[in-house]
């Protein structure tokens, strides 16, 4: 050391009773995220992230390099869905930023946490339409909880330590930064930031006590009472609470498509899932109710269906921490703004009368046996609804399991049967193709020792299917379980059932060979083609601890029942069982 | 129904462009937006006009605009008791003969006169919507060449009447 350094730093010693060194942008954005504790991250490398990436060479944090920024962010949503972390994706500027649109979007709308970082072009070109500029903090505005673009290196903890806060406090959400070029490289002396100074950001968790008392007061007047418990449970953590004051009450209990989980299914008092292909009995008993309380749920159209003939005798009672959701869809009597958990715990602390419900009660139980699931279909082919019940035998109802979106999505929902909280995965808001695969990755990421199963559609798996290489490199022993029906089987299903069999652009009638595309990742593949193989394949193979693709060759034409068609009320679904 | 909300916000960059872009995406419909300074450095007074459909709609309006991390309070204040003042500049087109008769008609609306030219002259006026209105139909007949307002902006009476039905929507509802 120089004669001038030693002076300089003796100096600087004297100045600061914290000794803090000069450090670069991209350095200091390592640092950062290891003060946030982030254990693992998800991205894909380019030009404008270049230093990052070297910094995270030199100080290193796990990152698991997806084979397309889509299946990264996906991934990353798996992995905060089951561990309750924020999601942290990394991606180059333009084409890799533009590549996480549509996982943004599916985290905002499903209140995933997400921190999302983006290379941008160096602050002096922004604006020339540099090579791969893209104007990412316009793009995202409307499809996150909030993001920002990083303009002095100063700025980055403190951007980074807020971004964190708002993605994982309140309703959750994605949080996007976008980091110029620049940034990484100019060197300073920052300083960490440990508070929040968020005036325009305070959620309220804890309820509001009148409406807490009206809630009393209407559940002691009730007679056909039941509870709508949505994803705002399972991200509260507020299962135990829910499942004790639905014993104490003795309130049916109804889940949405995203709050599945949340309560056990197994409990004499579940109804089912609602809405589109819920259950008869929960269909009846929200359209039916005279009060109900909607737990953490945003009465989205695919549960209300027509908002005209929804609950429109009940008495509304809402909690949700999110006060823009209530009221927006449909018309509340009882708002609670409040977090769920603390919601129910001070709703438990009370001394509430259990409403009077027992006619109420043993109608719904009976329609329960009258109007149970069903399938339809006798002809060739493994049963779809057969298939969900056989993987939850062989894994005990336990494996965490994730799907992509259309008919295999809703067999699953209605079959695989969730009792714990965090085992299920979906894309339920913007019902995004090419999910449920890279999501598994994340899950398996975030759980090594759990079963991981991921359900898929073949058209669905085909838009991320390249995320075989990354299932090969890292050994995850994930389940790839494909519904092959030939086709976009719930396109088709709309198709028959109101297009008169029209079936434009659904069927496929030429696939991959998928065990031989398994094989070129060295991931072993199996065809099943009767409930019989299917069950001998699965018994010996989704216990185990290596990856597996099986290919299930379902019937082509068998239709997810019961269904509302679009505009109409709960109470008017179609493929019901007979009695 | 014509609604006057207010918004404090933190005047970061794009908070505009956030704001806007959430009307626009909920459909959201806004007669007028005015952006200023206010007493505190660093925070901007943002007033809008809006058309809703109902009550349920404005209260959807004040709740997303609430959600926005850089916004920091919202109002309804439309039934406060209120000063709403907008100014506007007219260009209308005048002969020797309509000169002094525009005069008169816009004496009794404390408009001046800012520009004079051979064939038109351009009128200043501040008020609330209505006076403004009601000018520019005295006005019309003359021809008007040119009309640019700058929306409305409001505040809250020093003293405030007591109002019943008084709408504020808070985060704790
Ligand atoms: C990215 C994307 N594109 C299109 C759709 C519309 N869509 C919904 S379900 C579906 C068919 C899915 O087919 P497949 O993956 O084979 O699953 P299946 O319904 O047969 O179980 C389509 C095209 C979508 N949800 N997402």
């Amino acid at each position: 050391m120089s004669q001038n350094a030693k002076a300089e730093e003796f100096n600087m010693e004297k100045q600061s009773p914290v000794k803090t060194s000069p450090i670069n942008g991209a350095d200091l954005f390592v640092e950062i995220l290891k003060k946030e504790n982030v254990e693992v991250m998800f991205g894909y490398p380019g030009g404008a992230v270049l230093p990052l990436y070297d910094a995270l060479y030199k100080n290193p944090i796990r990152h698991i390099l997806a084979r397309h920024e889509q299946a990264a962010i996906h991934a990353a949503e798996g992995y905060a869905r089951v561990s309750g972390k924020p999601g942290v994706v990394l991606a180059t500027s333009g084409p890799g930023a533009t590549n996480l649109v549509t996982g943004i979007t599916d985290a905002m709308m499903d209140s995933i946490p997400l921190v999302v970082f983006t290379g941008q072009v160096a602050t002096g070109v922004i604006g020339s339409d540099a090579f791969q500029e893209a104007d990412v903090i316009g793009i995202t505005m409307p499809i996150t909880k909030h993001n920002y673009q990083v303009r002095s290196m100063d700025d980055l903890p403190r951007i980074v330590h807020e971004a964190f806060h708002i993605a994982t406090t309140g309703r959750p959400g994605p949080v996007l930064i976008d980091i110029p070029k620049d940034i990484a490289g100019m060197v300073g002396e920052p300083k960490f930031v440990d508070e929040i100074n968020l005036p325009g950001y305070q959620p309220n968790f804890k309820p509001n006590s009148l409406q807490v008392k009206k809630l009393r007061g209407a559940l002691a007047e009730a007679k056909k009472p039941v509870i709508l418990a949505g994803a705002g449970v399972l991200h509260a953590k507020a299962s135990a609470e829910l499942l004790e004051f639905v014993e104490k009450m003795q309130i049916p209990v109804v889940n949405t498509l995203l709050g599945l989980g949340g309560f056990p299914s197994n409990h004499p008092l579940f109804l089912g899932m609602g809405g589109m292909h819920g259950t008869h009995t929960a269909n009846i008993a929200l359209y039916e109710a005279d009060l109900l309380i909607n737990i953490g749920a945003r009465f989205d159209d695919r549960l209300t269906g027509n908002l005209s003939h929804f609950a429109r005798n009940a008495t509304v009672a809402h909690i949700d921490i999110d006060p823009a959701e209530i009221g927006k869809n449909v018309e509340t009597h009882i708002p609670i703004v409040a977090d769920a958990r603390e919601a129910l715990k001070k709703i438990l602390s009370l001394d509430f009368e259990a409403p009077k419900a027992n006619e109420w009660r043993a109608k719904l139980q009976q329609d329960k046996v009258d109007h149970p699931l069903w399938n339809t279909e006798d002809g060739e082919g493994i049963s779809p609804q057969a298939l969900m019940k056989i993987i939850h035998e062989i894994t005990n109802g336990d494996a965490v399991v994730t799907t992509d979106v259309g008919q295999h999505q809703m067999w699953t929902a209605q079959y695989y049967g969730f009792t714990k909280p965090d085992q299920w995965v979906t894309s339920g808001g913007l019902g995004t193709m090419g999910f449920g695969f890279p999501a598994a990755i994340g899950a398996q990421i975030a759980k090594p020792d759990k079963t991981v199963v991921a359900v898929a559609g073949d058209a669905g798996f085909q838009m991320t299917l390249q995320e075989l290489g990354l299932v090969a490199e890292l050994k995850l022993p994930i389940k790839i379980i494909v519904y092959n029906n030939m086709a976009l089987g719930m396109v088709r299903q709309w198709q028959e059932t109101f297009y008169e069999e029209r079936y434009s652009q659904s069927l496929i009638p030429v696939q991959p060979d998928f065990v031989k595309l398994a094989d070129a990742y060295g991931i072993r593949g199996y065809v099943v083609q009767t409930e019989e193989e299917a069950e001998k394949v699965m018994s010996e193979t989704l216990n185990n601890n290596e990856p597996v693709l099986i290919d299930c060759r379902i019937k082509p034409k068998e239709m997810v029942y019961p269904m509302i068609a679009p505009g109409k009320g709960l109470h008017e679904m179609i493929g019901v069982k007979p009695q | 129904m014509k609604r006057i909300v207010t918004a404090t916000v933190l005047n970061q960059s794009g908070v505009l462009n956030r704001i806007t872009g959430l009307f626009t995406r909920r459909q959201f419909n806004i007669e007028s937006i005015t952006v200023g300074a206010t007493e505190t450095e660093g925070i901007s007074k943002m007033t809008f006009v809006v058309h809703v459909e109902d009550d349920r709609m404005v209260e959807q309006v004040v709740k997303q605009l609430n959600k926005q991390i850089d916004v920091l309070k919202v109002n309804d204040i439309t039934d406060q008791a209120i000063v709403t003042r907008e100014l506007a500049l007219l260009k209308v087109m005048t002969t020797p003969q309509t000169r002094a008769e525009i005069n008169v008609i816009i004496e009794p609306f404390r408009a001046t006169i800012i520009d004079v030219a051979k064939d038109s002259v351009t009128i200043q006026v501040v008020g609330n919507f209505e006076k403004i209105e009601a000018m520019i139909e005295l006005l019309r007949p003359y021809g008007i060449k040119e009309v640019a307002r700058t929306g409305q902006t409001a505040i809250k009476r020093g003293s405030q009447r007591l109002v019943s039905e008084s709408k504020t929507f808070s985060i704790l509802n």
